[in-house]
């Protein structure tokens, strides 16, 4: 991989991530007819509180530490294999779909754990909805990507993503549309959207990330935020490069379609933002199952 | 060679309780023998399984033998070497734990019986895996099954341990049924009691009996799922290095009893592969969905062997419809993730259990919801079970993640090939699976976050003290061994291959490198760990952790939080046993509350085994009235009962001469 196009993806996938939580919010503020945050606050935020102090509960051990730091840098290994602008990823290999999958778990599973550590019944029960929930998100990601390998007859998100997928739109747009749109719940779910989750509710009891990370502080919560803009621009190159799978064929032009796609992608979370309610906890499973039924939809589309 | 040190392994271990014995005046002696000569088992065992595998001296090797239809035929090929491997790993390790986890000392009037049976339990099942005699695998299957009952029933003062035992036994003694079943058939197929042969036609009926009846029987010591209701108990009231080894090498014996019987059959059918792959995918899901409504710490271990023997029978699963639909790599691919599975849950399953026992060993307690806040008590046990955890769940970068890998990539290869509705039935597992990772991920947490983390609730282990040396040591070297597995897969390439060709028996099996990219997975996984180790040193040099403020919990602004407002074990599962409720038959007991003040009420919830509860003790309680109307024929009169014997026999050599 040329060094130009390693600095490319590192410059991206580094910076550009809390811009998508900006657009968000500045879409969800227009429809509320206000002016809304500056596009770059989310960047002051993880500034301000990289600078900050930090109160750690007499509770917690080292593991609450860790939670915040395995969850950064899983994401940021995630973003190393997905693809973005039209090239490969810089760490590329059949069957990298499981490992950036489990990338996320692992990350998960740190988080939760340092959830559990402060004791707390408030992070207890963040903890049970974001361990629930992510059981059968998993099952979803994981078919939209067996849909995907299927059809491209590859394992490897670098090549699954992209070329062979062009010609999906011609010769099945129907099962393309079905993996799009349960990706797109899936990345609503993982990184904690509205109908699934309410990133700026006010009542804890209602919350399921925001909840887990109460009593983080300071640079451990700069850290939280950063992964999660991370993770959100990570799964959202994945639906954005399933959607538009075609290149325009020189670099630069690649690039500013998959940012213009990115953008889009942050206005459509926005849109549903603005315009859904979230759901009662106990009917988000019912969302996450249905994901999954329309990319088992795709598998019947693509062997009929 | 490789027959002879084998062998020499068998005797050494059988002998080893009993040269311990020899020590009775001096208890600690005693121990030192036991874990001495099972340590010289194991180096014998662990050179002919070496060899073995890496196709060293196969041959095999056969002596006359007095017993009808039976012969001393042994040999060790790559796959009997596999599970030799794994036995002789997690035995000594075991054995060692176990010299201070249930020393001569503490317990002198049980600590020599259960020296004596462990090591029987271990010659059992490494005569087993080396048999090629029908006779001589059925005699190493009865010393291990019954070894490891009278291991089981150690607290037989206790009436749940009593309990759980007879339920062992009855499951192990119709298992037994079956697997001579098993060889009964296939006697009459082949015409002898040899168990080397790989040439036998899948298409006859007969083929279909062995298959089914050898699913059965090895599937009920495996414990997979409907056949699984001795395993919980028994994996719960054993001590707690017996569990490890039970769960960790002995329901495998299952896994390899009926991948030897597969391997006889050249054209294997594809519903062969369905049926197994879908026992698998029922008991992975089941299995973990049932660990995680459980509250005793060893019982909810017990269901993730469940779990595990299901990923390891997804993958034969897979391998065998590679087979049916001629496809080498997904053979290739489904086995080496079973076989890998098998050793890497050996690993693993075992240093969950010896961790579990170190809290046993604090705390004298198992109920999850009394503990909490452990971690500071015992900070090394910690490190080791969450070492065991992320490595079950499979995650990277520890072994775990290696196999599922493989069984994951053997299944979207199966589904992105054009093989039809064969192909998309083998890739449905690929959900299943991912679902089964995301639920085991849970179930974790919740053990960890109730028992290490968190507050401590003032139930159990108050006075809780780390382990000894000689019990965290086994632990290290089992953390290690998952490590070194995760880091370096492509340590075990080779060796799975050759198994895999064993395991085909004419044919060689492609080379596992090409088909998985073990390489990436390496430098990834390196990477990843440097990535997280150097965040986190950057983090903890920053100034602003060594300043941070200690104060509580923030819990939303309550001033005076109690260690009881924290999350429960039942309240943590409650929404995935809800989901799950069809299947778990969760029985709650939820008080009424009425009024603005109401009284004190408690609430109470837990998961029992439906299969056992629902069926098999209300089938057993209806034909033991059946039976009753047949009591006459007991008379209790030792004369009687020979008459009845040599008048069988006699009746029987009339009609058959």
């Amino acid at each position: 991989m040329p060094l130009t196009q390693l600095f490319a993806h590192l410059a991206f996938i580094l910076l550009l991530p809390p811009l998508m939580l900006g657009i968000i919010v500045k879409t969800k503020a227009a429809f509320a007819g206000r002016v809304g945050a500056p596009l770059f606050q989310p960047y002051h935020d993880i500034v301000k509180l990289m600078r900050k102090g930090v109160v750690l509960s007499r509770t917690t051990t080292w593991v609450f530490v860790a939670g915040p730091i395995i969850c950064l840098v899983t994401a940021l290994m995630a973003g190393l294999m997905v693809p973005l602008g039209y090239q490969r990823a810089p760490i590329a290999f059949a069957g990298d779909l499981v490992f950036f999958a489990y990338l996320f778990g692992l990350g998960r599973f740190f988080t939760v754990l340092a959830a559990m550590d402060t004791g707390s019944a408030f992070e207890g029960m963040g903890a049970t909805r974001e361990a629930t929930f992510s059981c059968l998100a998993e099952p979803a990601l994981f078919l939209g990507l067996l849909v995907l390998a299927k059809r491209s007859a590859s394992l490897s998100l670098s090549s699954m993503l992209g070329g062979p997928l062009a010609g999906t739109w011609q010769g099945a747009p129907a099962a393309l549309v079905l993996v799009v749109v349960s990706l797109f719940i899936v990345l609503l779910a993982e990184n904690c959207r509205i109908p699934i989750d309410d990133p700026n509710t006010h009542l804890e009891l209602t919350m399921i990330h925001e909840v887990m990370v109460l009593d983080h502080s300071g640079p451990l919560f700069g850290m939280i935020s950063y992964g999660a803009a991370i993770k959100l621009c990570v799964l959202g190159a994945v639906v954005v490069r399933t959607a538009i799978p075609f290149g325009t064929g020189s670099g630069l032009g690649d690039w500013a379609l998959f940012a213009a796609g990115m953008a889009a992608l942050a206005v459509a979370v926005g849109v549903v933002e603005s315009v859904m309610a979230r759901l009662q906890l106990k009917h988000v499973p019912s969302l996450l199952v249905a994901a999954c039924l329309l990319s088992g939809f795709g598998i019947i589309l693509l062997v009929r | 060679m490789n027959e002879i040190l084998a062998l020499a392994a068998v005797a050494i271990a059988a002998s080893s309780g009993l040269a311990a014995a020899v020590c009775w005046r001096h208890p600690q002696a005693g121990d030192r023998v036991f874990v001495g000569s099972l340590l010289l088992a194991s180096i014998c065992g662990l050179a002919a399984a070496a060899r073995a595998i890496f196709n060293v001296g196969v041959g095999g090797w056969s002596r006359p033998w007095g017993v009808p239809g039976g012969a001393l035929a042994v040999e060790v090929d790559a796959l009997s070497g596999m599970f030799l491997l794994s036995i002789f790993v997690v035995a000594p390790l075991s054995a060692i734990y176990g010299a201070s986890y249930w020393s001569a000392r503490d317990n002198p009037s049980t600590a020599p019986r259960l020296r004596a049976f462990y090591g029987l339990i271990v010659a059992g099942m490494a005569l087993l895996v080396v048999a090629r005699n029908s006779i001589l695998f059925l005699l190493g299957w009865e010393v291990m099954a019954l070894s490891a009952f009278l291991t089981i029933t150690t607290e037989e003062h206790l009436p749940a341990v009593r309990e759980t035992g007879y339920v062992y036994l009855v499951a192990t003694r119709v298992g037994t049924f079956f697997v001579f079943a098993t060889f009964a058939v296939l006697r009459a197929e082949t015409g002898s009691f040899s168990l080397s042969c790989s040439t036998l036609d899948a298409s006859t009926p007969r083929a279909t009996a062995i298959f089914l009846l050898g699913l059965a029987g090895f599937g009920l010591k495996a414990g997979l799922m409907p056949l699984h209701v001795w395993l919980p108990g028994a994996h719960a009231h054993a001590p707690s290095h017996v569990s490890a080894l039970m769960s960790g090498v002995l329901i495998k014996m299952g896994i390899y009893g009926l991948m030897r019987v597969c391997s006889f059959f050249t054209n294997i059918p594809a519903w062969w592969g369905e049926i197994v792959l879908l026992l698998g995918m029922v008991s992975a899901v089941l299995g973990v969905a049932f660990a995680i409504g459980q509250h005793d710490l060893k019982r909810l271990l017990a269901y993730h062997s469940v779990e595990n023997i299901g990923i390891i029978v997804i993958g034969f699963g897979v391998a065998l419809l590679g087979r049916a639909m001629g496809q080498a790599e997904l053979v290739a691919l489904g086995l080496a993730g079973a076989l890998l599975h098998v050793w890497n849950h050996g690993l693993f399953k075992a240093l969950l259990f010896l961790s579990a026992g170190s809290v046993i060993h604090a705390t004298k307690a198992r109920e999850l919801e009394g503990f909490g806040g452990l971690f500071r008590k015992m900070p090394w046990t910690t490190v080791a079970f969450l070492v065991g955890a992320v490595a079950i769940c499979g995650l990277p970068p520890l072994n775990g993640f290696v196999s599922e890998l493989f069984v994951y990539l053997g299944m979207l290869r199966a589904g992105s090939m054009s093989l039809g509705m064969l192909g998309v039935s083998a890739a449905l597992g690929v959900p299943v699976l991912a679902l089964v990772g995301g639920l085991a991920a849970a179930c974790f947490v919740k053990v960890i976050g109730i028992v290490f983390l968190g507050s401590p609730r003032g139930i159990h282990g108050r006075d809780a003290h780390e382990s000894p040396r000689a019990m965290l040591g086994p632990m290290t070297i089992l953390a290690a061994l998952c490590a070194l597995i995760g880091a370096v897969p492509e340590l075990v390439a080779p060796v799975l291959r050759n198994a895999t060709s064993a395991w085909l028996g004419t044919q060689s099996a492609p080379s596992l490198s090409t088909l998985a990219p073990l390489r990436a997975v390496s430098w990834t996984n390196l990477l990843l760990i440097v990535a997280v180790f150097a965040c986190g040193a950057v983090t903890l040099r920053g100034s602003w952790i060594t300043n941070a403020v200690r104060g509580p919990t923030w819990d939303c602004g309550y001033s005076l939080p109690s260690s009881r407002m924290q999350y429960t074990a039942s309240s943590f599962a409650e929404r995935i046993v809800g989901i799950f409720s069809f299947a778990l038959r969760p029985r709650t007991r939820a008080p009424d509350i009425t009024g603005p003040f109401p009284l004190t009420a408690s609430f109470e919830s837990r998961v029992p085994d439906p299969v056992l509860d629902l069926w098999i003790l209300p089938a057993s309680r209806w034909s033991a009235r059946v039976a009753a109307s047949f009591r006459w024929i007991q008379r209790g009169s030792i004369h009687l009962y020979l008459f009845y014997i040599v008048g069988t026999l006699l009746l029987m050599l009339l009609i058959w001469r």
